[in-house]
């Protein structure tokens, strides 16, 4: 379903602040797969995600969804494939709009967006069933602006206007890391039910190592830029936070090795 | 008076179009101030010789939209900020507006105008004139309305208020800037096309700080009847034209005032009514005389997207609470709402700050389009972080 192949990208190239924020990265996902990943600040976790969604573009290498290269394509028109939840709350929708506003930009994703009226009465009707089943209560204030709802209502919203068009492939930027446990909880689990219902392919970026190994069928470890560790579901299952640490420190020692030896 | 009216009524449709890019785009467009003389030049030129006046009318929008689009190309295109992408359109139209008229002044004088069957009938100024101009504009307003509420209105919309996610939603934003900023100067220019022939010449000089003239009825408007409900901020922004124009009529009526303090009028009315729609005095009165203002909503914290006016823009999010015009409670509902916010409120210095890097950065260009970014900063109401804070704890939370 997603496939990336060699994929590079340096920031600053050729000035004294360059960073490569991804060394070669290969990656090869099936339909429905759902993979978790970590790494430290800078392992270049978050351009993965944006190099995938086309809000940056690759230095080299080529990224295919479904069988379609889409690396040239910028980001606004792969939106019809990928959805994508961010960490800010405040960054997965519009606060001036209201929720039936924003699911109406929602709903467009990928199709064109002509002079028909936004929110239709049979859209409402949808957009309420749509709230109602995120239990949140936000049915009954479709009306009002998204400023108004919590950080935790918000990504709840965000996370629904990513998935409920059904795109292929669905990528979560650490997505809960904003909210309290108990919101993050609530939006793990509205994630972990928005995939299987849609069958998405999903990547989630997550600093929770407990998250990383609880959620998804298969882990990635990435550190400066490269992915150092894979587990599959049944590594993922036999493993613990501990066993992802002592990895950490691994690819910490190794990765100095290297430098003195370069 | 009712000739000042008329004039409010047709500077509406411009300030309709400033509305359009500045508060649902977010996007200091100054386009405005050469695209009105575009739009009153070329209708000019045609009229004068012996086009029809209606086919000066539609000319006139054509050309503003085509002022938008040289500056919507080189923000989208070549990346250019759009204060700096617009105050370089409107230096480049002066010369262009000086080719199409081919002098600084052009007279219509006993040519046929789209007003003749309204002169001929000594009907400028009289109530006759104001239903007809009212009627134009109200169908302006209705029209943005309408277009506003479309998928695609939604996505300029989405565009204005937080791009990443519009993006990410799969509209093309260089697609909802280059038409809402075409759309918003071919009004300009319209409004350019029918006031010269309103007053009977188009001057090349005719739309020096009209961008604050436009400005003005914006925050003015905004400030009588809100911006929670889209009918009645646009409907605001056609009552801020008028108000701004009986402000100067009546201000003009003072004899120790002389026509050439016009400027300096407008100058200092656009800074009051900045002020103004700051207080919350004022606010609070309004929201006791609207009976529009009682509302059911707790007060809300804004989150404004990255600031596209300041030069550190795409990484400087600034966020602050209700803008002026939300500034909707009852006054129950503020008291409340101020003990929740507790004293801890920090200041306002967020939009400051960015209202003070436009100032800065652009200083050096002209005082006035340093004022104008400074106005799009938007007003803040009140402080900031700290409010979206204490409704969030307020909020019923999930």
């Amino acid at each position: 379903m997603l496939r990336l192949t060699g994929v590079r990208k340096t920031f600053f190239a050729g000035t004294a602040n360059e960073r490569r924020a991804l060394r070669g990265i290969d990656l090869n996902l099936p339909e429905g797969g759902f993979v978790t990943i970590i790494g430290s600040n800078g392992a270049g976790k978050s351009t993965l995600l944006n190099v995938i969604a086309g809000s940056l573009s690759v230095d080299e290498g080529s990224v295919v969804i479904a069988g379609q290269d889409i690396t040239r394509l910028p980001e606004h028109r792969r939106a019809a494939r990928i959805a994508r939840v961010f960490q800010d709350p405040q960054a997965g929708t519009s606060p001036h709009m209201s929720i039936e506003q924003n699911l109406a930009v929602a709903l467009a994703r990928g199709g064109r967006r002509g002079l028909g009226r936004g929110v239709t009465p049979n859209r409402r009707r949808q957009f309420q069933d749509e709230l109602a089943s995120l239990g949140l209560g936000l049915e009954d204030r479709m009306r009002h602006r998204v400023g108004l709802l919590s950080g935790g209502q918000r990504q709840a919203l965000s996370l629904l206007m990513a998935t409920f068009t059904r795109p292929q492939i669905l990528l979560l930027d650490e997505h809960t890391a904003a909210l309290d446990p108990q919101r993050a909880e609530l939006v793990l689990e509205l994630t972990r039910r928005a995939i299987a219902e849609h069958n998405l392919t999903a990547l989630m970026v997550t600093h929770n190592m407990e998250h990383a190994l609880r959620m998804g069928d298969r882990l990635l470890m990435m550190h400066e830029g490269e992915i150092l560790h894979q587990l599959d579901a049944d590594q993922k299952a036999a493993a613990d936070v501990s066993t992802l640490l002592e990895l950490f420190g691994q690819a910490k020692g190794l990765l100095a090795d290297r430098t003195l030896l370069s | 008076m009712l000739s000042a009216i008329d004039q409010g009524l047709i500077y509406a449709l411009l300030a309709l179009g400033v509305f359009l890019t500045f508060r649902i785009l977010n996007f200091a467009d100054l386009t405005v101030d050469a695209s009105f003389t575009t739009g009153a030049g070329t209708a000019a030129t045609l009229i004068s010789h012996g086009y029809s006046p209606w086919l000066g009318v539609v000319a006139g929008l054509a050309a503003g939209s085509l002022g938008g689009l040289v500056t919507a190309l080189l923000h989208t295109k070549f990346k250019i900020d759009p204060l700096l992408a617009s105050i370089l359109t409107m230096l480049g139209l002066y010369s262009v507006n000086l080719r199409i008229m081919g002098r600084a002044n052009t007279p219509l004088l006993n040519v046929e105008t789209v007003f003749t069957p309204l002169r001929d009938h000594n009907l400028i100024g009289t109530w006759t004139s104001v239903a007809i101009l009212a009627a134009i504009a109200l169908a302006v307003k209705f029209a943005i309305d309408w277009f506003l509420s479309t998928n695609f209105g939604l996505a300029v919309m989405a565009t204005g208020d937080n791009p990443a996610m519009a993006s990410s939603l799969g509209v093309s934003t260089d697609v909802t800037k280059i038409v809402t900023l075409m759309l918003a100067n071919g009004l300009v220019g319209l409004a350019g096309a029918v006031m010269a022939q309103y007053q009977g010449f188009a001057d090349i000089g005719g739309g020096t700080g009209l961008i604050l003239v436009g400005l003005a009825s914006v925050i003015l408007g905004n400030a009588v009847l809100g911006t929670r409900f889209m009918v009645l901020a646009t409907l605001g922004v056609v009552v801020g034209s008028v108000l701004y124009r009986l402000v100067i009529y009546f201000a003009l009526l003072w004899d120790f005032v002389k026509a050439q303090d016009m400027k300096l009028i407008s100058a200092v009315l656009v800074v009051a009514a900045l002020v103004l729609s700051q207080s919350k005095a004022l606010r609070g009165a309004f929201s006791r005389l609207s009976p529009w203002r009682a509302d059911k909503d707790a007060p809300e914290p804004m989150t404004v997207v990255p600031n596209r006016f300041s030069p550190l823009a795409e990484t400087d999010a600034v966020s602050f609470s209700p803008d002026a015009a939300d500034g909707l409670e009852d006054g129950t509902a503020r008291e409340t709402d101020r003990r929740t916010r507790g004293a801890s409120s920090p200041p306002a210095a967020p939009v400051q700050r960015s209202a003070a890097a436009v100032t800065s950065s652009a200083g050096h260009l002209e005082g006035r389009a340093a004022e104008a970014a400074g106005t799009a900063a938007k007003p803040a109401g009140e402080p900031a972080p700290g409010a979206g804070q204490a409704v969030d704890d307020t909020e019923e939370a999930i």
